[in-house]
């Protein structure tokens, strides 16, 4: 089991499918129609998203 | 008598193969544009692309560090420069012109900033494999990185999880290049740091290695205009250990953990996270997009036949703990070597020059300790 380069690669994809769907069954159900812009550059939006560089508030 | 039927040509065999990993790729993205947003599947595109050119173009960053420390090869560390000053280029002007819209990788320097640098520099030596490392060698079937994934998503939600408490130690106020010397006069300046960086790599290697292959040239090029894309289309900088400490931490919630007691996980932007799918996580889907290009370029090549690497039980003990510091640290130091020293850098932000050298110290550490703790394979 997980001998060859092969099974590797395959359990690390099983390891996305499985937090794919630990993330599905403890998340909101994703709604198809809210969407935000394709681009954020020109779209008058602020950046939401999560960063590595994000703190706790001092 | 009968006799064995002659072998398939290859391309007969290789074909549906490659097929059906273009299927792959065309299905997750597709599903992901329809379920969540075309944004986020674009987003797994550029992911997608990032993996297919580190995997493919070679294009690293603990294999460069570690060839320079032992054998003085700069062409590796020279190729990751370049890259950065390149998404420099454009990044500095564009934040400069959209600050309501974009964000930098900006940071502050501390105490923990600096050790979680020096950690993460000792522990990507271990497993042979950054943040980013470990997602391209996990997905093109590296066992050691397998090992050390998990960890790593488990050691980046703890540490998120103490963070506050590590910031408290000393942390100095945020300082940017663009916060001193303007934005021009910031992005002249990180481009000088580079290029000194570069001269002084060039100046200690061997002449015969005072050269950077083609192959680097065009993956610093590709990396390069992928991570200006996510910042265009994302609006923030291409990052990789906030996404892994979200995934544990979803592994967390489906245990029935409370995160309310967490200052970092109990913020607004942080909470809105755990309410989301990863899908609308802007370096969840790079990291997955990572892990799947590795997988089809080692596929592709037929590059998954071999037999894993071996080690001996401590060896994967290591790895696993070598992960989880790698993880823990990164988070202390504000991200690993994509999140703080290559888009810390690229926008301007001073704790990517501290990470650079605390973590370059910590390799030169790591190399040594490598062999020392039975991780060499066998």
């Amino acid at each position: 089991m997980l001998r060859t380069r092969r099974a590797i690669a395959v359990a690390a994809l099983a390891f996305l499918a499985a937090v794919v769907a630990v993330d599905f069954s403890v998340s909101a159900t994703p709604n198809p129609f809210v969407q935000p812009p394709l681009i954020a550059l020109g779209s008058g939006q602020a950046a939401s998203g999560a960063l590595c560089t994000t703190a706790p508030p001092r | 008598m009968l006799r064995p039927s002659p072998p398939l040509p290859a391309r007969s065999v290789t074909m549906p193969t490659r097929a059906s990993l273009i299927v792959l790729l065309v299905g997750v993205v597709g599903a992901t544009a329809l379920l969540v947003g075309a944004r986020y599947g674009a987003l797994l595109l550029v992911g997608l692309g990032l993996g297919l050119t580190l995997e493919g173009l070679r294009f690293g960053f603990a294999g460069p560090w570690r060839a320079f420390i032992l054998r003085r090869e700069p062409a590796g560390i020279a190729a990751q420069l370049l890259a950065i000053a390149g998404v420099a280029l454009v990044a500095f002007p564009l934040l400069a012109m959209r600050p309501d819209e974009l964000v930098g990788a900006h940071a502050p320097v501390g105490i923990a900033m600096v050790g979680g640098a020096f950690v993460f520099g000792v522990s990507m030596q271990l497993v042979l494999g950054c943040g980013s490392g470990t997602l391209v060698n996990a997905g093109s079937g590296n066992a050691i990185a397998l090992v050390a994934l998990p960890f790593f998503a488990i050691g980046s939600f703890a540490g998120a999880y103490h963070l506050d408490w590590w910031i408290d130690l000393g942390t100095a106020p945020m300082v940017t290049l663009q916060s001193i010397f303007g934005p021009l006069g910031g992005l002249g300046a990180t481009l000088l740091g580079l290029a000194g960086v570069t001269a002084i790599l060039f100046l200690m290697a061997a002449p015969q290695n005072r050269r950077i292959p083609r192959r680097l040239w065009i993956a610093a090029a590709v990396v390069a205009g992928l991570a200006v894309l996510n910042l265009v289309i994302s609006g923030q900088p291409w990052g990789v250990v906030y996404g892994l400490g979200l995934w544990a931490a979803k592994g967390a919630q489906f245990f029935g953990a409370d995160l309310a007691g967490s200052v970092f996980w109990s913020t607004p932007g942080n909470v809105e996270r755990l309410q989301q799918t990863i899908l609308t996580d802007v370096t969840s889907l790079t990291n997955i997009g990572i892990i799947l290009g590795a997988f089809v370029v080692a596929s592709w090549r037929g590059g998954l036949g071999g037999d894993r690497a071996r080690l001996p039980m401590n060896g994967w003990v290591v790895a696993a703990l070598a992960g989880l510091l790698m993880g823990y640290s990164s988070r202390l130091a504000f991200g690993c070597n994509v999140g703080a020293f290559f888009s810390g850098i690229s926008t301007g932000s001073l704790h990517g020059w501290a990470w650079f050298a605390f973590a370059f110290a910590g390799s030169a550490l790591g190399v040594r300790l490598r062999a020392r703790l039975s991780l060499e394979p066998t």
